[in-house]
């Protein structure tokens, strides 16, 4: 690689070394000066997410760019989802400086934990090989690994981020597993070469396909690969529940999507049926197994597997529909999932955010305002009109039709009526249960905030930036296929 | 133009005025502007009726408003005027006004008097437009806006529990009836593309025909007669069916056999109501529509047969009843019931004119027995059981005079001598109707002969029950009410506590089931001690002479409604007879209804059939209420079941109980319990949530937390959709090659 190329790969990257610089500098300043820094790195911190998240919206190419030799590939429908894992990553950081300031737990390692795991997430978006797929995906899992376990003096938070790393390794062996198949039998780790290759399917291409799968099904938490999701986000703090909720499921999505429709465009035949198992399978699990829950953060473990099988639902079309439709049910999802758990952590009980679906018992009554955000989050999250979760929904069902894939469509129907039956049952509570005496008191912070803009998001603001949104998305998908 | 309009809204204004403003008004105010401005419509109406018959004035329609226009389908709110409608508007008017007068007196103690007022001209507004309609749908709304004053009306007390019984009873009879009427306009816009009556416009497609500006613009009923509807192999022909289904709704409105059920029970309203809407004017809406509809019913012979049958059944039927019966208004209410089948069947013999004239004779005499039972009650403080009447005459000699005037119209009191015909108004129309009946049955029309000698047959039953009310009601001694309590009208706040209401429904029960009539009573017994009621009125509450009734003279108010009434009762047959059906009736229906002009010759005896069966009544009534005390007592309780039977007016409410409500409960009972409990919430809503609930619950029990548990099954799971994968992808083909 001449130093010409690597400038001009660098040119592309921007937004990724603009995060790495913040890491490394970071890092410095709070080994310098420890906790008393942390204010300031959140602060930076989020800036600096907000910034890639411009930059990578600015500054995207018309046609993809491959860089690094080919490692890596630049395009519009990276650069959107970019835009999409910073912002969402941004509030939750926000969300979790917040919490761990009221726990008087301030330490300046999160930010740069937090931003390390959105860099891996970049590079997951960009990979155009299977070393930059694996490196970002064990980046970002790291990063992840070390937030679950965050609250090392709490059994649940060092339980969970035990379980979700060794989940987390098995899950990263088959992803290996399925890469070496794949090189194998293709000759190559590039994507574009593996793409000749697999005019002419095989069973060894097919099957290390599905090993990559099933790892990425992992990472983004798809039934059957679920079983780490519910106990991960019940025993991690709350904030970091609401970040594995958001950021990184758009991240594997993506990067799915581009497995899928680059390299092994030709096997859409062989893989549609898996993606359809996945996805019916993560709707049905999602759906049922949510209605009996009682802890809020196992519910919306529950609404995130039903809610990626709904993405994976439309990626089974194998269309740009499908992929159109995926990318926009995610940035739908996003600002109402970072909402309910932003409420969760306004409403504070015990000083701690609340936990239990009869912890929201009579908030209806006393502070009607959270109740009607709770109400506005919860219905587009059902997806009923004309809230954003109903437009998702409604494109997700189109792509999966448009592909004749009735029977999936009829699943997904199915699981969102019963899903919408634990949704409504959360807001029966909040309206209708008997106040009990509990001494929840709301807080007015950056959570109450993040809060109103997440449900402001959920109206689809007000279709014109529904009509934005799809056109970008739109855009994107079309620069990019 | 003005004054049609005027006449058929001035009333609504009332009603609008005294309903809305009834607070700001104060009640004399606003029985003042409804009784005005009702007056003002009668007078128009007068007026309209005689520039029609003696003024040369022309049938005409007056289109006031375009109400629906959707494709073919038209309909306009007009005013019709043409003799059928222009009787009807006198016969609307006159007695609605008399009856708003009355009321001045009659409902003098009453706190809701502007309520009651503003109901009062809300039917006559809803009656107006009934019988001014110029196609089925106006006439349609005009039928349901007396439904829902009648509704209103007859529970007006609405702190009586009967009160609102009777209402809804009377609500829903007639839905049945109103179902069927709905499905005669679509049957019969389904056949002709039109529901209009005449005529307005040279373009227009009606029903009849009529001239448009001097032009003859033919009707389309006639195209009926060769239409028929397929019902699988089955043709049924679209005149019977379109007159049957009409005739339906006759049936309710007018109180006919197997829907007369709500009639009697109807008389829980004030007295006026009684007289305005279920004696004068809203029951006899059924045979407006059918004479409306003449010829349609030409048309459909076997409809009209079943016209007949009705008619004459009921007549009998509501008769028979009527010599049971104990309170003074339900035997008047029973003979309008009667009344009413003659009348249906004169329509169904094709004596269109006939049936119009008995409904306008019958309107005069039938609200004067009314009001003057009204004010009986009046006077002995709303007693209306007649077994604790007797010897009322005295205290009440004006109105014991126009009630008798009103019997003899009602029996039919004459002397058919040829060219010397005399009598009062009922002789007139109840003879013309038997006549035609008879001579439909000379003709070979079906039940013809049938209707006729029920006709006579009730006539001698009329006669019977309508001097048994004035003997037991008038002559005699007085025999004191041995309850405490008064009878059912006695529920307004200031004549009876709170305390009395359930007892007064007891005794509703009480008085038509277990007791047999006591007609003889304590003769002469403590002419005293009767407990009067303050809010009675004049506070006549001395000691009477032994044997007198203990009542008073109604006001002159409620009097003079009387007297009018009671000119027409006397006069009405004499001096219209040639019009409505005798050498005039041509001219004076400008073929507004069906005629028929066979010129018939009665042998003499049909003539004096009716006549004498009616002296025999009174004869009979005599001797077992007059001459003989306690015949009548033993005869009803040797013949107890018959009279029971009587009494009970043939177990219809029972029958109807056991059928329609408990079957309708029942089969509510099935399909909620079995069919929407068990069946659909069981396997829909319930059973499905139950499902998922236990399919949540299998799911979480998976979830054990264990890292090995969750470690296998993802290693299970990509080994199987690699399986699967390849399986699905044909991928086993591939391992082969």
């Amino acid at each position: 690689m001449t130093s010409e190329d690597l400038l001009f790969s660098l040119s592309w990257v921007q937004p990724e070394l603009l995060l790495a610089g913040f890491v490394l500098l970071g890092t410095l300043v709070g080994a310098l000066f420890g906790a008393r820094s942390t204010r300031l790195l959140n602060v930076v911190a989020t800036a600096a997410l907000f910034a890639a998240g411009v930059m990578a919206l600015m500054h995207r190419p018309e046609a993809p760019q491959d860089i690094f030799a080919g490692a890596m590939s630049i395009d519009a429908f990276g650069a959107f989802a970019k835009a999409v894992i910073a912002f969402a990553a941004a509030a939750t950081l926000l969300l979790g400086a917040e919490h761990f300031h009221r726990l008087q737990d301030q330490q300046f390692e999160f930010p740069l934990i937090t931003v390390t795991a959105v860099l891996g997430m970049f590079v997951m978006v960009s990979a155009n090989d299977l070393i930059a797929l694996y490196v970002g995906v064990e980046l970002q899992s790291l990063a992840a690994y070390v937030l679950a376990a965050w609250r090392r003096d709490d059994a649940r938070s060092s339980e969970a981020g035990l379980k979700y790393f060794v989940l987390g390794a098995l899950s990263s062996g088959l992803l290996l597993f399925g890469c070496s198949y794949v090189y194998g039998f293709s000759g190559s780790v590039q994507f574009d070469t593996i793409a000749a290759a697999a005019v002419e399917p095989g069973v060894g291409l097919m099957f290390g396909l599905v090993m990559v799968l099933a790892g990425l099904a992992f990472k983004m938490g798809a039934a059957p690969f679920h079983m780490w999701t519910p106990d991960v986000y019940e025993g991690a703090p709350t904030p970091v529940a609401a970040l594995f909720a958001a950021a990184p499921k758009v991240a594997a999505v993506v990067l799915m999507a581009r497995m899928l429709y680059e390299p092994f465009a030709g096997m859409e035949h062989e893989w549609r049926q898996v993606i359809a198992v996945l996805a019916g399978a993560s709707m049905l699990v999602g759906a049922f197994a949510g209605l009996v829950q009682t802890n809020l953060k196992r519910l919306m473990a529950y609404s995130s597997i039903a809610n990626m099988g709904f993405v994976l639902m439309a990626l089974a079309a194998g269309s740009p529909e499908g992929a159109q439709a995926a990318l926009i049910y995610i940035a739908v999802y996003l600002p109402a999932t970072i909402g309910v758990f932003a409420v969760m952590m306004a409403l504070r009980h015990q000083g701690q955010a609340i936990e239990t679906i009869g912890d929201l018992a009579g908030i209806g009554q006393r502070h009607v305002g959270f109740a009607a955000l709770l109400t506005i989050l919860f219905f587009s999250l059902a997806g009923i009109p004309p809230l954003a979760g109903f437009w998702g929904k409604f494109e997700a069902f189109r792509a999966s039709l448009g592909a004749g894939l009735v029977p999936l469509a009829v699943v997904g129907a199915i699981a969102a009526v019963v899903a919408a039956g634990y949704y409504l049952r959360v807001l029966a509570t909040v309206w209708f249960s008997p106040s009990a005496p509990s001494d929840v008191r709301p807080s007015s912070g950056v959570s109450a905030v993040l809060a109103v803009v997440g449900a402001a998001l959920c109206f689809p603001l007000l279709l014109v930036f529904m009509a934005g949104l799809e056109h970008a998305a739109d855009a994107a998908v079309r620069a990019s296929f | 133009m003005m004054i049609e309009a005027i006449l058929v809204l001035a009333p609504l204004a009332g009603a609008f005025v005294a309903g809305v403003f009834q607070k700001v008004l104060g009640d004399r105010l606003a029985m003042g502007i409804t009784t005005a401005l009702v007056g003002l419509s009668a007078i128009l109406s007068l007026l309209v009726f005689i520039d029609l018959i003696w003024g040369g004035g022309a049938p005409r329609t007056i289109e006031l408003m375009r109400f629906i226009e959707i494709g073919a389908f038209q309909s306009s709110w007009s005013v019709r005027v043409d003799t059928l409608s222009a009787v009807m508007l006198v016969v609307v008017t006159s007695v609605a006004f008399l009856v708003h007068v009355y009321s001045i007196g009659y409902m003098a103690e009453d706190p809701h008097r502007a309520r009651f007022f503003s109901y009062l001209s809300f039917f006559t507004f809803a009656m107006l437009s009934l019988v001014t309609a110029n196609d089925l749908l106006q006439m349609f709304f005009g039928w349901e806006g007396v439904g829902v004053a009648s509704y209103l009306l007859i529970g007006f007390w609405y702190q009586k529990r009967t009160a609102n019984d009777a209402a809804i009873k009377a609500f829903v009879t007639n839905r049945v009836g109103d179902f069927g009427f709905a499905l005669g306009i679509m049957a019969t816009f389904h056949f002709l593309g039109t529901i209009q009556f005449f005529p307005t416009e040279a373009g227009d497609v009606a029903l009849f025909s009529a001239e448009v500006g001097g032009r003859l613009v033919d009707g389309v009923l006639h195209n009926l007669s060769h239409m028929s509807l397929m019902v699988g192999q089955w043709s049924i022909p679209a005149a019977e069916l379109t007159a049957i289904l009409l005739f339906i709704g006759a049936m309710g409105k007018s109180a006919q056999f197997f829907l007369h059920v709500w009639l009697p029970d109807a008389m829980e309203g004030p007295t006026p109501v009684s007289a305005l809407i279920h004696a004068a004017t809203m029951v006899t809406a059924g045979v407006v529509m059918i004479c409306r509809m003449s010829e349609l019913f030409e048309m459909a012979p076997n409809a009209a047969a079943f016209v007949t049958l009705i008619g004459a059944v009921t007549a009998i039927f509501a008769a028979t009843v009527g010599l049971a019966q104990n309170d003074i208004k339900r035997v008047i209410a029973y003979s309008t019931c009667s009344q009413l089948g003659y009348m249906v069947f004169a329509a169904g013999v094709g004596a269109y004119d006939a049936a119009m004239f008995h409904l306008f004779t019958h309107a005069f005499f039938k609200a004067l027995l009314f009001l003057g039972a009204g004010s009986v009650i009046h006077g002995l403080h709303h007693e209306q059981d007649m077994r604790y009447m007797g010897g009322v005459r005295r205290a009440m000699q004006f109105t014991w005079a126009m009630m008798l005037i009103g019997t003899l119209a009602l029996i039919g009191a004459g002397l058919p001598i040829e060219g010397l015909k005399i009598g009062f108004a009922g002789f007139y129309s109840k003879d013309a109707a038997i006549e035609a009946a008879y001579a439909a049955g000379e003709g070979g029309r079906a039940f013809g002969m049938f209707a006729f000698w029920i006709g006579v047959a009730a006539a001698f039953l009329t006669s019977f029950y309508s001097w048994r009310l004035m003997f037991m009601t008038f002559e005699g001694t007085f025999r004191p009410n041995p309850h405490p309590s008064h009878g059912h009208e006695d529920v307004r706040p200031g004549a009876a506590s709170d305390a009395d209401l359930g007892h007064g429904a007891d005794q509703h029960g009480a008085h038509g089931v277990d007791h047999t009539p006591s007609d003889a009573g304590p003769a002469g017994g403590s002419g005293h001690g009767r407990d009067h009621r303050t809010g009675g009125g004049d506070g006549e509450g001395r000691a009477a002479p032994a044997g007198t009734a203990p009542a008073h003279e109604s006001p002159w108010v409620m009097l003079g409604p009387l007297a009018v009434l009671a000119v027409g009762a006397v006069f009405a047959g004499w001096f219209f007879y040639p019009y409505f059906i005798g050498y005039k009736a041509d001219a004076f229906w400008e073929g507004a209804i069906h005629r028929h002009h066979a010129d018939h010759h009665f042998p003499i005896w049909v003539l004096w059939a009716p006549v004498a069966v009616t002296a025999a009544g009174f004869l009979l009534a005599s001797v077992f209420y007059l001459l003989t005390k306690g015949m009548a007592e033993r005869i009803a309780r040797a013949a107890g079941p018959l009279n029971a039977f009587l009494a009970q007016k043939w177990y219809f409410d029972e029958l109807y109980d056991a059928v329609f409500v408990k079957g309708a409960r029942a089969l509510g009972d099935l399909f909620w319990k079995g069919g929407d409990q068990k069946l659909i919430d069981g396997l829909g809503p319930n059973g499905v949530a139950k499902a998922a609930r236990f399919g949540g619950r299998q799911l979480r029990r998976a979830q054990t937390g264990f890292l090995y548990h969750y470690s296998f099954l993802m290693l299970a799971a990509a080994v199987l959709l690699g399986a699967f994968a390849i399986w699905a992808g044909g991928g086993l083909e591939l391992l082969g090659g």
